[in-house]
Formats: C-alpha cells, structure tokens, sequence
C-alpha cells in the first residue's frame, strides 16, 4: 500500500468522475458561467480554489469538535472569508501583477458553494487528512470542468486560446476565418456556459452506468 | 444527549472569541502589509502615466510596462512636469506646477492625486484637482491626464496621453471587476491601441471618442471619426469607458485652448 489507502485515493478520483462537484453535485455552477469565457481566468480560478478549499477543509476539520452546531454555518463562512483575504493582501503585497489579473476572482470565491458545500458534508465529520484529500480532490473536478468549459467558449467565442488567435485573424481574414467561418459572439455570454455543462453532464451520463437512472 | 458545544453560553463564548482571533489576524496582517501594497500602487501608477504616452516595452501583441526596478528612474526623466489645474464649478480657476503643489501638500508628488476623491469633492460643490503630466520624448511633448468612471460591475480607469491639439498619443484602461473574455479586455492591446490618433475634437469642438457598435470603420483608418470600435458582448463597459473620456477630459479643454494661443 502506498500514500493513500483505497478509500483515501476515492477521495480524490471519486470527485474527478462519478460524483463531480459540478456535473453531478451541481455546485459551483455560479463561478462556472461567470469566468469561463477565458482559459486563463479559468485556470487562475481552479488553482485558487484548490488552495482556498485544501486549507479550509484542514482548518474546519481541525475545528470540528469545537464548533457550536448552531452557528456552524457562519463559523464556516468566517475560515472562507479569512482565508480570501489574507491571500488576497499577500499576493498584492509580494505579487502585485497576479493580484491584478485574479481580481475580481478572489472574492468570488468566498461565494462558491463548492467551499461551503464540502465543509458542511465532509470536512465536519473528518479527520484533518482525509478531509484534505477530498478538499484536492474536489478542486480537481471542478477545476477540470471549469477548464473544459472555458476551452470551447474561448476558442468558439474569440477565435483563441490563453489569448493567443489559433484560428487566424478575424478582421484581416487570415486563416480559418479566410473560409468564411466567423466567431460565435454567442459563446462568450453566460446561457452558452449553461449549455456546454449541460452537454458535459449528457456525455457523463451516458457513458457512465452507474450514473443512468432507471425510469 | 446534549453535547458541550450545543449550550448558549459556549456559543456566544466561541463567537466572541472567533472574532477576536480572526479581527486579530487580519487586522496584523493588513497593516504590517500596507507599505508594501502602497508602494506596489504607486509604481503602478507611474507605470500606467508611462505606457499612456508610448513609453513602455510592449512586445507585438501584449501590454508590458516598464519594469519595476526602472521606472522611478524613467518615470522622472520623460515626464517633465506634473501640472494640477484647480477647478471650481467647472472653471479652471487656479494652475499650479509641481513645486507649487508640493510646497502645498505635504511634498506629495501631483501623480499620487486620488482622482477618486477628487470627483468626491466635486460632487460635494468642493474645489477639484485635476493633474495633468506633461512629458517629453523624441522632442514632441505628450500631455496625459488620469480618467475615471464606472464600468458595468465596479470602476474603470485609465490615462490617456494626448497631443496639444487633443489628438490622443497613447491609452491606458484598467478594471477592477468587469467580465473576463469580455469588458475586461478593455485593457488589451487590440482594443487600447485603437485609440493612438484618434481626434477628441471635431473641428474645434470637444467632442470625446466613442465606443461604438454600429462602428463602420472596424479597422479603425478614419482617425476624426471621435469613434473606435466596440467590444462585442461588452457594451457597458464600453458605454463606461465613452462617458469617462467625454466626461473627464472635457474639463481639460480650456486649458488646451491656451496652449494654442502660446
């Protein structure tokens, strides 16, 4: 046995597939329409919320034994929002450029339900370690759809990838565009991420027996 | 069976006492991190006032300032002069230089004027301080003054280098929150290059540049059109950017008219 015992590695893989924070759990879908017109904000946002809930799930599970039930939510709330800010004032003291360009994302990430949802359900019944590896575990998966969704809008959407033009000028009509073919503008507004998750989740399912319900 | 940590008393306790550590955390840490965020900023502001009038190291296709190391140094030798124009119910009513405007602030320098507060005060009835930069390169004098509005989620704002006829030399936009893939890009290249020698007059009346949709020169060759083209899915924030052009440096005209007359 190495690392990771068997039910600790499902921790990690179990999120990734067959009970996907996003496609399945349906969380964090806010976060997903918001920033995913962009590869590279989508990619920011994943790793920052792998820290974001890595650390939290720790903290909470640390805590759990102390905390009062009836104000768990808020208490819940409060390592969130500790934790944003302090990364937030240290990356715009050490790393100002980065600071910059995650703006807006770090707080959004206080809102995203992932963090909060994993707290309630698992990180409160935990141990430290184990509530770790499902906070990674969970980041992954959604970090992996958030990236999968951004990749399409993007190069649909804006004809490029991580702002690089991959299928030629649009205006000077170079490369693919030379054909004819144009960008969706579509792709680039929030009910077109709706619809890419929404494809995501049919591919799953169908592939997936154990996700296929019986009528 | 109750446990411990259910009874009133222990969760007032544990509350009180979580705010305490957490107030105590944070307020540590932002204060013993305020100079170095400080500092970062006002770099940043004299990286922006560069870039507005061309001096920067821009590659083919992205948005690089001076670095960081380099641009106290830079940021002295091109521009030549921080002027702050007083206004009071939208007449310029005083003209100070840099000297004047130190002697009178504390020593602190025309580019770190909070334009923010500024607008406050005018708001407010109260006399406003407009700065403008003056800088020099390759003989031509730039005239680059700090503009500032609002976008569709939270603030945008920029600089925008010019000539003495209002012609714009050189654009710089920032964001706090506006869309990525849409409004944020604002402050890409593509759309701020668009601005270099577009006309902020019509024949001799402020006319500002507007962000337009129903642009019908999307290369962007008719310079005096007082337009460049929008960005698709970001109407707002293009909306924004237009009213803070035509808005804020409307209230530097009269000082471009004596230019002329000099």
């Amino acid at each position: 046995m190495g690392l990771l015992s068997k039910k600790d590695a499902a921790l990690i893989t179990d999120p990734f597939a067959d009970n996907n924070p996003i496609t399945i759990q349906v969380l964090g879908i806010c976060s997903a329409l918001a920033i995913t017109a962009e590869l590279k904000a989508s990619i920011v946002m994943a790793i920052s919320v792998l820290f974001v809930l890595g650390v939290g799930n720790v903290v909470i599970s640390l805590m759990r034994n102390i905390i009062p039930s009836k104000i768990r939510i808020i208490v819940q709330l409060i390592v969130v929002a500790t934790l944003v800010i302090i990364v937030d004032q240290v990356l715009k003291a050490f790393a100002y450029e980065l600071s910059k360009t995650l703006g807006a994302f770090i707080g959004l990430i206080i809102t995203n339900c992932i963090i909060m949802g994993r707290f309630e359900a698992f990180a409160l019944a935990n141990g430290p370690w184990r509530s770790f590896l499902d906070g990674i575990g969970n980041a992954v998966g959604y970090g992996v759809i958030l990236i999968i969704v951004a990749f399409f809008r993007e190069l649909l959407g804006s004809g490029t990838l991580l702002g690089f033009p991959v299928l030629g000028d649009p205006i000077e009509k170079t490369g693919l565009y030379s054909t004819g073919y144009e960008n969706n503008g579509f792709m680039l507004l929030a009910p077109m991420a709706l619809i890419v998750v929404g494809i995501i989740i049919w591919i799953q399912r169908s592939r997936n027996e154990a996700l296929i319900e019986e009528n | 069976m109750s446990k411990r940590t259910d009874s009133n008393l222990y969760t007032m306790l544990f509350a009180i006492g979580m705010v305490l550590v957490v107030g105590t955390i944070l307020a540590f840490l932002a204060s013993s991190l305020k100079p170095t965020i400080d500092e970062n900023k006002r770099i940043e502001k004299q990286q922006n006032i560069l870039y507005a009038m061309g001096v920067n190291e821009n590659d083919e296709s992205s948005a690089i300032f001076v670095s960081k190391d380099k641009v106290g140094e830079e940021f002295f030798k091109y521009i030549t002069e921080q002027l702050v124009l007083v206004v009071e119910n939208g007449k310029v009513v005083q003209q100070q230089n840099r000297e004047e405007y130190m002697a009178e602030n504390n020593n602190q320098e025309p580019y770190l004027i909070d334009v923010k507060k500024q607008q406050t005060a005018a708001k407010e009835g109260k006399k406003r301080k407009l700065p403008l930069f003056v800088g020099e390169k390759d003989g031509k004098t730039f005239y680059i003054a700090p503009i500032r509005g609002k976008g569709l989620w939270d603030a945008v704002w920029g600089y925008v280098g010019m000539d003495a006829n209002m012609v714009v030399q050189g654009a710089y936009f920032d964001h706090k929150g506006e869309t990525a893939g849409l409004g944020a890009n604002i402050k890409l290249r593509f759309f701020m290059d668009d601005f270099i020698g577009e006309h902020l007059k019509k024949e001799g009346d402020f006319k500002g540049i507007t962000i337009s949709k129903s642009n019908n020169d999307p290369k962007n060759i008719d310079k005096t059109d007082n337009e460049v083209d929008a960005i698709a899915g970001a109407t707002i924030t293009g909306d924004g950017v237009s009213a803070m052009i035509k808005s804020e440096l409307r209230k530097y005209v009269s000082f471009f008219n004596t230019l002329k007359t000099n």
